[in-house]
């Protein structure tokens, strides 16, 4: 990067944001660490959920706007379980599995037949979005569901300065870390996840190399869907279900990946933070201009870096 | 267009620009002597002839029909139908006609139209008189021309901002400028009055004519649709319109030409944002209110899916979309229940896109080829067994 730039960065937004920080510890020190706190957990759930997105779009072009959708599914069908059998454990193996199951479904019904038609495949999800989310209203109704986490995590933790915080959101933060830390190591000490990286650089010369490149396709898909089916059980814990958060999610997904870059886990870990952390520090400081603040940081993004922070131009 | 037609098209297009008194010119001497000595008011006589030559090559019995029948439509049909049915459908085509343009001749699938046509819906709220006193009560002509003038500069921002991406990320870019306007006016009370929006939007009457009664709205929503159509018709033919659709086919090529590819895609913005903004007022006309319901991610997905219903292959392909997306919201109630309409256009939408990517005109054309190829089968039939083959 060119001296001017780095001075223009350092000026123009690193100053302003120190200047921000210092005085939001002087000023009122535990609102600043709880919204700090509150935006990381908020990004830790962003990435689990455009950690999917990303993967499927990075791998078969395919922007899935089914994926909030998925989220949604996740939640109810975790709620189900969870409510059917009391353990929290089981609805989020539930969420992720039903989720999975239907990404694989539709990858090996539908999508895989529309190979390199990006638009048409987009037209699909989005159909598949609209009709799953009546679907699930049908079914569910407009109610807000809440889960019924085990109580060793849903207390509240006493911590330095911010006095208490709730337990489940740091507990969140930590599955979302051990989430990515586990996406890394299949994707980067895995066979399978060695294929998905190649596919990610050429799909053509690794179906030439003998990989059946549509069972990899298959996969990819079914552990993208179900991290929001996960992402689901979690994050309606976390906060609530009801309908409409799929729109929320998808929304979040989309700014992350186009912040962090298409099809880069790690760009999308990036993207949540950023995001997450932007969003409660705007609901907190400035409530009325908060979706402001995810659009600003968007803009830069694409005027500076239109492929985003860790993408790789098409 | 395929990749020979267009450039059958272009070179066509060189052939005016850069050849005016040769080739193409060539057979003009004889004639224009022959009128040489008759004066000048012969060679208007001419023109006009050649004008209505030209008219005739391309009015075919079924354009004077379809004219006829929009035009006679509103004194055969009641109220209801002129006005939800015929009014809604006009409105909402004219702007699924601005996504078709972008989409259908740019390549580039925008989701941000409704969220154009929002705008000037909001801008004429503000400015002209609602039930809100945020309006500034302004005379309606001037609202109308901040309205689409503050519409169509957001709409070339919205496209100088998503041509900066291509293809698939064009469609994310947009749907995420939507969504956040949609949160933008929902949070916000100063200036867009939150989740309550507009209500009861005044609807002006010009030359004592209410402007909202069903007739009326269903002329003037007629008007500006065959003026959208038409406009973009001849759009397509001109030299802008032929050089967009290259771009579509390919950037590279058409830059390697010497083609500014960024100022022509955000100059199709331009356009279809002005169209969108003509569309977002006669919605605010119809509906007399606009809320952050109006650009909800549905209101999005819903003009897509009228684009793509009609079909993006011809501009006449938005308002059949509309037609069919207006006749099932009102009439799904009785194959459904009315509830269930989103699961019930979600799986139109489906069934088109998996069968018929061009949409309804696709199965027009895909069956109108069909069945002259059956014809022309039966013939051969015929004449094979008249032993003429």
């Amino acid at each position: 990067m060119p001296r001017f730039w780095r001075w223009f960065w350092v000026v123009g937004l690193g100053v302003p944001i120190a200047l921000f920080t210092v005085w939001g510890l002087v000023d009122n020190a535990k609102l600043f660490l709880t919204t700090a706190l509150n935006g990381l957990t908020l990004a830790a759930l962003y990435f689990l959920v455009a950690s999917g997105f990303t993967l499927v779009f990075g791998l078969m072009r395919n922007v899935n706007l089914a994926h909030g959708s998925l989220y949604l599914l996740g939640a109810y069908v975790g709620y189900v379980v969870g409510d059917k059998t009391g353990s929290w454990l089981l609805a989020v193996a539930a969420g992720f599995a039903s989720a999975a199951l239907l990404g694989l479904v539709l990858q090996t019904t539908v999508f895989r037949f529309m190979q390199g038609q990006d638009l048409r495949q987009t037209l699909v999800t989005i159909a598949l979005s609209i009709m799953l989310a009546d679907v699930l209203l049908w079914i569910f109704g407009g109610e807000i569901y809440q889960f019924d986490p085990p109580r060793w995590i849903f207390g509240r933790t006493p911590l330095p300065l911010v006095q208490v915080y709730p337990t489940y959101r740091l507990v969140l933060l930590a599955i979302s870390a051990a989430i990515g830390v586990l996406l890394w190591l299949f994707l980067n000490r895995t066979r399978v996840g060695m294929m998905i990286r190649a596919g990610v650089d050429d799909r053509g010369m690794l179906a030439a190399a003998g990989v059946n490149v549509q069972s990899v396709f298959a996969i990819t898909f079914a552990i993208g869907a179900g991290l929001a089916g996960f992402a689901g059980v979690v994050g309606g814990t976390a906060l609530s279900i009801a309908p409409g958060e799929d729109t929320r999610y998808q929304l979040a997904s989309l700014v992350v990946v186009i912040v962090g870059g298409m099809g880069s886990v790690v760009g999308a870990a990036i993207g949540a933070a950023l995001i997450g952390v932007a969003e409660q520090f705007g609901l907190a400081y400035a409530p009325t201009y908060s979706v402001v603040f995810t659009f600003v940081i968007m803009a830069l993004v694409l005027a500076f870096r239109p492929q985003g922070l860790l993408g790789r131009r098409a | 267009m395929s990749a020979s037609e267009w450039r059958k098209a272009m070179n066509a297009g060189a052939g005016r620009t850069a050849w005016p008194r040769t080739a193409a010119a060539a057979p003009a001497p004889s004639r224009a002597a022959r009128w040489r000595g008759r004066g000048a008011a012969s060679a208007d006589v001419r023109d006009e002839t050649r004008w209505l030559r030209w008219i005739g090559g391309r009015v075919r019995a079924r354009h004077v029909l379809v004219l006829l029948a929009v035009l006679a439509y509103p004194l055969l049909a009641p109220p209801f139908f002129t006005f939800q049915i015929g009014g809604q459908a006009l409105a909402l085509g004219l702007i699924a006609l601005s996504l078709t343009f972008l989409a259908g001749y740019g390549g580039m699938v925008s989701l941000a139209q409704m969220t154009v046509a929002g705008i000037a819906g909001y801008m004429y709220a503000i400015f002209a008189t609602s039930g809100t006193d945020i309006s500034l009560g302004w005379p309606w002509w001037l609202a109308v021309f901040l309205a689409l003038a503050i519409a169509t500069v957001c709409g070339i921002l919205i496209g100088w901002f998503s041509v900066r991406t291509e293809g698939i990320y064009t469609i994310m870019i947009t749907l995420a400028i939507g969504v956040a306007f949609f949160y933008l006016v929902q949070q916000n009370y100063s200036v867009f009055n939150g989740f309550q929006g507009f209500q009861s939007v005044k609807t002006p009457r010009v030359l004592g004519v209410e402007l909202r009664d069903p007739v009326p709205f269903y002329y003037l929503a007629l008007f500006w649709a065959l003026a959208g159509y038409f406009a973009v018709k001849y759009l397509l033919r001109a030299p802008f319109g032929v050089a967009l659709q290259g771009i579509r086919d390919n950037p590279r090529r058409m830059a390697a030409l010497g083609f500014n590819v960024t100022a022509h895609r955000v100059a199709a913005y331009a356009v279809a944002g002005l169209i969108a903004a003509v569309g977002g007022i006669l919605m605010v006309w119809y509906n007399g209110l606009v809320s952050p319901g109006s650009v909800g991610t549905s209101w999005l997905i819903n003009i897509l899916i009228i684009a793509v219903l009609g079909g993006m292959r011809h501009p006449i392909g938005p308002f059949i979309g509309a037609i069919v997306f207006v006749l099932l919201q009102n009439f799904a109630v009785d194959l459904v229940d009315r509830e269930r309409f989103n699961l019930l256009i979600g799986a139109i939408f489906l069934i088109i896109v998996l069968f018929s990517p061009d949409g309804l005109l696709g199965w027009w054309a895909g069956g109108a080829v069909r069945l002259r190829a059956v014809s022309a089968r039966g013939r051969l039939g015929r004449r094979v067994e008249t032993g003429e083959a």
